[in-house]
C-alpha cells in the first residue's frame, strides 16, 4: 500500500471523563511514540476533521481534551466508551523534556491551553528530580470552566500551582483575576534564569509574554504554542502559515524569539 | 527530436497523441465569461485540434489538471475507507513556460514542504507530460521575465507556429509518434520572451521586515478587495485547500472527505471553532498573499513562488494589480532603506 498520509485508522474509545460541561477528555488505545504538545488530526468521517492537542500519554493510551464548540466536535460528544475515533498523525514538534532539565520552570496557561502542557506538566510532577522548581499558573473564565481540577490539587503538593478565573463565584477561595496580574506570583528569585511555557488564546499570550519580559524573563527563556486552523497537518493546506513558517511542521512550540516576529 | 511538420502530419501526430494521453488545453467555453453572453478561456480536455486556443492567455490556470478544484480523499462505509481509483492514461498538458514552472511551485509544495508526500498530488503530477506552448509576446499584464520564469528547459516537447509550418522540439521520445519518421528535421529550440510590458522589482527578501506589514499600503487594499478569492483561484501556484465531510446516506453510513481549494482573501480561511480568526481585515489578506508569493517561499525554496502570469491582474474585478502592489512594496521599502 502507497503512503496516504490523508488516510485515518481507527481508534478504541477506552474511556471518556467530563472536565467541564463542553470539555471532555477522550482516552483513547493507541501505541506509538508521542510527545508532550504534539497534536493529531481527528475525525468522524463524514462529518469533519480537526486539530486536537494530545493531553496526555502513557503506555498503550492517549488523551485528547477536546471542547464542544463545532459540527466535529458535536458528534464527538455523541460517542461513548468502546466506540472509535478516527485519528492521523501525531504532529508538530511538541515540548523537548530536555529543555526542562535542571531548570526552574513556569508553567502558564489559559483555558484550553492546559490540555497541550498537561502531559509534560504531569511529566515533571511525577520526575521531581528532572528540575529545580516547578511554578504552575492556569487561569479560567470562571470556576466552572477549570480543567484537570483532580490533577491541579495534587500538583499543588509538590509545585507552585496558582489557579485563577477571570468571574469567580461565591464559594471560589482561590485568585481572580486575568492571568499577567497574578505573574508576581511565581518564583521569581532567578527570573534570568527561569523558563516559562505560555499557551492560551493569542491574546493572553501576547499580553503574558509582554509581561514577562518585563519581570525579567529572557526572550530565550521563553516558548509558547500556537493553535491555528489545520486542514492537513503536514505543511500542504496553507491555513497555518506564519510567514514563512508552518505552524504545523515547524510548531505548534516555538521559541520566543521566534514566535514574536510571527506576525499572521 | 527536432522536426517540422505540415498541417496534414501536424492533424495526423495530434491524433496519434490523443490515443496515448488525455490531452488538455486552453479552449474557448461558450457563453462561461463572466458576463452575459461571453466566452472564457479555461483548460479542458480536448478531443480536437482546432479547439485548441493557442494565442490567448487562459482564464484559469492548468493547476486543476494536477490538483483537481474537488477531489475525494477518501469514501467510508461501514467502517472501511476506500480512496477512489483515477483514470491512469497519461496526460498531456499544453501550456506556456509560466505554468511549467507555476506547476513546480506546486511539486514544491505538494511534494517537498515537510516531510510527507501529498498521495493525491503525487499520483496525478507522475501521469502528466508538457506540450509548451513558444511564447514571445507575453500579454498585457505579463511580467515573468521580472519573476524569471519566462524560460524553463522542463517541458517534454515545444512547439511554434511559424505560417502554415509547425515546430516541434520533442525532448521525451515518448512523445514521438509514427508519423513523425518521414518529417523533415531540422534545428529547433523554443524561443522565450524577453521584455514584458509590466515590469517588476522584487523587493531583497533580505530589507523585508515586520515593519513592512505596518505600512499604510496594506490599509488601501482593505478598502478596495472585496474577498472574492479570483485571485486565488486564478493563480497556478495557489494551492491552499479546505476539507470537506459529506454524508451520502441518511443513517450516516456512508459518507467521503473531499478536500476543496482554498483561498487567503477569502472569508473563513483562518477561521478555527469557537472564534478565533486572523487577518480579518482584508488588507492583511493582501499583505499575506503578497509575502507568501514574494517572500515567504523564497525562504523556503530558494525562488519566488509568483510566476508573473498576470492572471489575477485580469481576473480582479476590482482592478487592484498585483504587479503594482510588488512595485509600490519595493519603493516603500527602498525608501526605508536609503532614509537610514
Amino acid at each position: 500500500m502507497v503512503n496516504n498520509p490523508f488516510l485515518p485508522k481507527a481508534y478504541e474509545i477506552l474511556e471518556i471523563r467530563k472536565e467541564t460541561e463542553i470539555d471532555y477528555t477522550f482516552i483513547i488505545s493507541y501505541k506509538g511514540e508521542l510527545v508532550g504538545g504534539q497534536f493529531m488530526e481527528i475525525s468522524i468521517p463524514g462529518v469533519g476533521e480537526a486539530p486536537i492537542s494530545i493531553s496526555g500519554f502513557d503506555d498503550g493510551w492517549m488523551a485528547l481534551t477536546i471542547r464542544k464548540v463545532g459540527r466535529l466536535t458535536d458528534q464527538v460528544f455523541e460517542l461513548d466508551k468502546g466506540d472509535v475515533l478516527y485519528l492521523r498523525g501525531p504532529y508538530g514538534n511538541g515540548f523537548d523534556l530536555d529543555l526542562f532539565r535542571n531548570r526552574d520552570v513556569a508553567f502558564i496557561a489559559g483555558g484550553t491551553g492546559l490540555a497541550p502542557v498537561h502531559q509534560t506538566i504531569n511529566y515533571l510532577i511525577t520526575h521531581p528530580d528532572q528540575i529545580k522548581h516547578l511554578d504552575v499558573l492556569v487561569g479560567f473564565k470562571t470556576p466552572k470552566d477549570r480543567l484537570f481540577v483532580d490533577d491541579l490539587n495534587r500538583w499543588s503538593k509538590s509545585a507552585n500551582v496558582i489557579v485563577t478565573v477571570d468571574i469567580a463565584d461565591e464559594e471560589w477561595k482561590q485568585e481572580t483575576g486575568l492571568i499577567p496580574t497574578h505573574l508576581d506570583k511565581l518564583d521569581l528569585s532567578q527570573v534570568e534564569e527561569k523558563i516559562a511555557v505560555v499557551v492560551g488564546p493569542p491574546i493572553m499570550m501576547k499580553f503574558t509574554t509582554l509581561e514577562l519580559i518585563k519581570k525579567g524573563f529572557k526572550e530565550e527563556n521563553i516558548w509558547v504554542s500556537f493553535e491555528r486552523k489545520m486542514s492537513c497537518g503536514i505543511g500542504k493546506c496553507g491555513h497555518c502559515k506564519i510567514d514563512e513558517t508552518y505552524v504545523c511542521l515547524e510548531g505548534p512550540v516555538f521559541n520566543y524569539k521566534k514566535a514574536k516576529k510571527l506576525v499572521d | 527530436m527536432e522536426v517540422k511538420l505540415k498541417q496534414v502530419i501536424w492533424n495526423q501526430y495530434f491524433d496519434e497523441l490523443k490515443e496515448r494521453y488525455i490531452i488538455y488545453a486552453p479552449v474557448c467555453k461558450k457563453g462561461k465569461g463572466k458576463f452575459a453572453e461571453t466566452d472564457v478561456i479555461g483548460y479542458d480536455q480536448v478531443q480536437l485540434r482546432k479547439e485548441i486556443v493557442w494565442d490567448q492567455k487562459s482564464y484559469f490556470s492548468p493547476k486543476e489538471m494536477i490538483f483537481p478544484i474537488r477531489e475525494t480523499l477518501f469514501r467510508y462505509e461501514e467502517g472501511r475507507a476506500s480512496v477512489p481509483e483515477i483514470n491512469h492514461k497519461p496526460i498531456l498538458v499544453i501550456l506556456r513556460p509560466c505554468d511549467i514552472n507555476g506547476i513546480e511551485k506546486l511539486d514544491c509544495i505538494f511534494l517537498k514542504n515537510g516531510n510527507e508526500k501529498d498521495y493525491y498530488y503525487e499520483r496525478r503530477r507522475k501521469l502528466v507530460k508538457f506540450m509548451m506552448i513558444e511564447c514571445t509576446e507575453g500579454f498585457d499584464t505579463c511580467f515573468c521575465v521580472s519573476m524569471k520564469s519566462n524560460i524553463t528547459e522542463h517541458y517534454d516537447a515545444a512547439i511554434s507556429f511559424k505560417g502554415d509550418e509547425i515546430f516541434i522540439n520533442i525532448k521525451d521520445s515518448e512523445l514521438v509518434t509514427d508519423c513523425l519518421k518521414n518529417a523533415p528535421s531540422i534545428q529547433y529550440k523554443p524561443n522565450f520572451i524577453k521584455e514584458n510590458k509590466v515590469k517588476v522589482t522584487i523587493p531583497d527578501v533580505n530589507k523585508v521586515t515586520n515593519e513592512c506589514f505596518q505600512n499604510p499600503l496594506w490599509t488601501e487594499y482593505a478598502g478596495r478587495c472585496i474577498a472574492c478569492g479570483r485571485c486565488n483561484t486564478s493563480c497556478v501556484t495557489c494551492s491552499c485547500f479546505s476539507m470537506q465531510d459529506v454524508m451520502l446516506s441518511d443513517d450516516s453510513a456512508v459518507g467521503e472527505r473531499r478536500r476543496v481549494w482554498a483561498g487567503c482573501h477569502v472569508d473563513g480561511f483562518s477561521d478555527m471553532a469557537g472564534g478565533h480568526r486572523f487577518r480579518d481585515n482584508k488588507g492583511e489578506r493582501m499583505r499575506f498573499k503578497t509575502m507568501h508569493k514574494i517572500n515567504d517561499f523564497y525562504r523556503r525554496f530558494s525562488s519566488h513562488m509568483c510566476v508573473g502570469c498576470g492572471r489575477c491582474d485580469d481576473v480582479c474585478p476590482e482592478y487592484i494589480s498585483f504587479s503594482k502592489c510588488i512595485n509600490r512594496l519595493n519603493r516603500i521599502i527602498e525608501e526605508v532603506d536609503h532614509g537610514e
